[in-house]
C-alpha cells in the first residue's frame, strides 16, 4: 500500500490532471530560477577568490531594501514622477552595490589575503550582520513593498487553456525567467570573450600565475563582488516583487546551499541546473508526495536531496572530480 | 642579431641588481645578505643545492616575497621590495617550478592571458609588431599565434592545458611568459622532470629567445650540463648565502662550490 502511494499513485495523479502537473512544474521552475541566481552569486565569488560568501543572501535583501529605501527618499524629496524616481533609484542602487564591492575588497578581503579559508568565511559572517544592522539603521526594519510597477515590471496573470484545464502563469515570473536568462547569457559572454573575463578565469585558476602576468587581484575581486552584487540586486527585485522586501528573505540564502552542493561550488552551469532541479523537485515533491509525510516537506526536501548527492557525488553535478593523490 | 660575447656582457648595462637582500620566515633564514646583478642580454644561472634559497630569490625579484633587508635596483630604479604588479608591468615575466597555469583555459587563452598587460616592448620584439590598422585584440592574437608557432604547439591550441602532459605544460607556461614580451625572464627549473629530447628542445627555445630577441634570462636549473652550456654567468647559493659568482668555468673550479655540492668533512 505504501509502495503504491510512493511509486504509482503520484504518477497516476499527474496523468489524470496534466494541467495541475504543468502548473506545479512551472512554479518549481520559477523558484528554481531564483535559487539559481542566488547560487550564481555564490559561485562567482567562490571561483575568483575562494571565499564562501555567507553574505550573499543578505546582499539580495540589502540590494532590494536599498532600492526601495532610496526610492522612498527620492519621492519624499519631491520627485513626483514615480517611474523617474524608480529608475533613478535603480541607478543609485547599482552605485551602492559597486561601493559595497569596493569597500569589501579594501576593508575585508585585502587585509585578510592569504589567511586560511575559515577566517575569510567568518569575515563574511561579520559582513552579513553588518549589512543587516546597517540596512535597518538607514532604511528602517519594517518590511517594504517592491516598486515593481514603477519599474514597469508586468503584473497579473496569463491563463493558458491547455491540457483540458487552465494553467495560470504570473507575468512577473515570466519576466524573472527572461531577465535571468539574459543576465546569465551576458555573464557567460563576458567571461568567455573579453580581456577582463579572461583575467577573471585566470584568477579563478591560479592566483600566483595571475599575479605573475600582471593581473591585479584587487581589481578582479572588486569586479566579481560587483557582478555578484548585481545578480543579488536582480534576485532581490524579482523575489521582492513576489512577496515583500524584509530581512525574512535572508533565509532564501540557505536555500541556495543545496543548490551549490548539487551543482558544485565552481560551476556556473551547475548553479543554473542545480537551481532548477531543486526548485522543481521541491514543488513536485511537496505536491505529489507531501501528503504521505503530512505536508510541509518543501522546507526540507532540498536538503535531503543534497544529502543524498553528497553521499554519491560530493563534487556536484558539474564539479571537477576530486582525486586525492597520496 | 647575435648573442653578445662575454666581454660585451661584462661591459654591459646592469638590468637588475640585488644588494644585501635578506629574507626570513620566522626563524628560518631563506636568504642572507645576497648581492648580485643581471646584465642586459645575458643568461644568468642561479644554482645551488636544494633549499639554498634559489626560488626565494626569484620570488623576491618578482615581488612575491618582500625581503626584510636589502635593495633591488631594476632598470635604474631602486626599491626596498618589488610588487608583483609593478614587476610584471616593468617587464619581468616568470615561470614556476611546479608549473602554474590556468588549467581550465586553453593553450591560446593562457598565452593571451600573458598579454593582459600592455607591456612596453623591447626593441627586439619588432618582429611581432603589426600595422596600426588592426584592432588591439587581433594584434595581440597575432602575437599569441606567433609565439605558438615559435614553440611548436599549434596542435594543442584549443586544448585546456590541464589535460596536457607535463612537458607540454612547461612549454605553454614558457609561452605565456613570452607573451609578456619581457625584458627579464625568470625561469624556475624549466627542465625539471623532462627527458633528454625535451631538455634539448627547451634549451633551443631559451637560446633562441636570448639570441634573436635579446631577452635577458635568469634561470634556476639543477642539470649542470645545461647550466654550463647555456649560461653566461653563474651565481651559486648555499644555505641562503652567496658562495660564488662568475663564468661557468670559474664556478666549476671554485672550492666552496665543490664542497657545497659534494659535502666536506668538518
Amino acid at each position: 500500500m505504501l509502495l503504491y502511494k510512493i511509486f504509482i499513485d503520484p504518477f497516476v495523479q499527474m496523468g489524470a490532471s496534466p494541467d495541475l502537473f504543468v502548473q506545479t512544474l512551472w512554479e518549481g521552475l520559477v523558484a528554481g530560477v531564483l535559487y539559481a541566481l542566488i547560487a550564481l552569486g555564490f559561485v562567482l565569488i567562490f571561483k575568483a577568490s575562494g571565499v564562501f560568501n555567507f553574505a550573499q543572501g543578505i546582499m539580495v535583501v540589502f540590494g532590494a531594501l536599498t532600492l526601495v529605501g532610496i526610492y522612498e527618499i527620492l519621492v519624499r524629496w519631491g520627485i513626483s514622477q514615480e517611474n523617474v524616481a524608480a529608475f533613478l533609484a535603480l541607478g543609485l542602487t547599482i552605485g551602492v552595490m559597486f561601493l559595497l564591492a569596493f569597500a569589501v575588497e579594501r576593508i575585508v578581503l585585502k587585509p585578510l589575503v592569504n589567511q586560511p579559508d575559515i577566517i575569510l568565511f567568518m569575515a563574511t559572517f561579520g559582513l552579513t550582520y553588518f549589512l543587516i544592522g546597517f540596512g535597518e539603521y538607514v532604511f528602517g526594519g519594517s518590511s517594504k513593498v517592491m516598486i515593481a510597477d514603477q519599474l514597469y515590471l508586468p503584473k497579473g496573470f496569463i491563463d493558458l487553456k491547455i491540457l483540458g484545464g487552465v494553467v495560470s502563469l504570473q507575468k512577473i515570473d515570466i519576466a524573472a525567467a527572461v531577465i535571468a536568462s539574459i543576465m546569465v547569457t551576458g555573464l557567460a559572454l563576458f567571461f568567455s570573450k573579453t580581456r577582463i573575463g579572461r583575467a577573471l578565469r585566470a584568477v579563478a585558476d591560479s592566483h600566483k600565475a595571475a599575479l605573475s602576468v600582471g593581473i591585479s587581484l584587487d581589481q578582479i575581486w572588486v569586479i566579481v563582488w560587483f557582478a555578484s552584487g548585481l545578480v543579488a540586486l536582480v534576485t532581490g527585485i524579482m523575489w521582492g516583487a513576489r512577496s515583500e522586501v524584509s530581512f525574512a528573505l535572508e533565509v532564501i540564502a540557505l536555500r541556495a546551499l543545496p543548490v551549490l552542493i548539487l551543482g558544485g561550488f565552481t560551476s556556473i552551469p551547475g548553479a543554473i541546473v542545480g537551481g532548477l532541479i531543486i526548485g522543481i523537485g521541491e514543488k513536485l515533491g511537496d505536491f505529489y508526495w507531501g501528503a504521505l509525510l503530512g505536508r510541509g516537506i518543501e522546507s526540507w526536501l532540498a536538503y535531503f536531496i543534497a544529502l543524498v548527492f553528497l553521499l554519491f557525488r560530493p563534487q556536484g553535478l558539474f564539479g571537477e572530480k576530486i582525486i586525492e593523490r597520496v | 642579431m647575435r648573442a653578445p660575447s662575454v666581454a660585451e656582457i661584462a661591459a654591459g648595462d646592469v638590468l637588475l641588481a640585488v644588494e644585501g637582500v635578506s629574507l626570513a620566515f620566522g626563524g628560518v633564514k631563506a636568504v642572507s645578505d645576497v648581492s648580485f646583478d643581471i646584465r642586459k642580454g645575458e643568461i644568468r644561472a642561479i644554482i645551488g643545492p636544494n633549499g639554498a634559497g634559489k626560488t626565494s630569490m626569484l620570488n623576491v625579484i618578482n615581488g612575491f616575497y618582500h625581503p626584510q633587508a636589502g635593495r633591488i635596483t631594476f632598470k635604474g630604479k631602486t626599491r626596498r621590495a618589488m610588487r608583483p604588479h609593478a614587476a610584471a608591468a616593468g617587464g619581468i615575466a616568470r615561470t614556476f617550478q611546479n608549473v602554474a597555469l590556468f588549467k581550465s583555459m586553453t593553450t591560446l587563452d593562457n598565452i593571451m592571458a600573458g598579454r593582459s598587460l600592455k607591456m612596453h616592448k623591447s626593441f627586439f620584439w619588432q618582429i611581432f609588431r603589426h600595422g596600426p590598422a588592426l584592432s588591439e585584440e587581433i594584434e595581440h592574437r597575432k602575437t599569441a599565434e606567433e609565439i605558438i608557432d615559435f614553440l611548436e604547439i599549434e596542435h594543442i591550441r584549443r586544448i585546456p592545458v590541464g589535460k596536457l602532459p607535463y612537458g607540454l605544460q612547461k612549454r605553454v607556461e614558457l609561452g605565456r611568459a613570452l607573451a609578456m614580451e619581457p625584458d627579464l625572464l625568470l625561469l624556475d627549473e624549466p627542465m625539471a622532470g623532462m627527458n633528454l629530447e625535451e631538455k634539448e628542445d627547451m634549451s633551443r627555445y631559451i637560446l633562441s629567445m636570448n639570441n634573436y630577441y635579446g631577452t635577458t634570462i635568469a634561470l634556476i636549473e639543477h642539470d649542470m650540463g645545461v647550466v654550463m652550456d647555456l649560461s653566461d654567468r653563474v651565481v651559486v647559493l648555499d644555505y641562503g648565502r652567496k658562495i660564488a659568482d662568475g663564468t661557468p668555468d670559474e664556478v666549476k673550479k671554485n672550492k666552496a662550490v665543490i664542497d657545497a655540492y659534494l659535502g666536506v668533512a668538518h
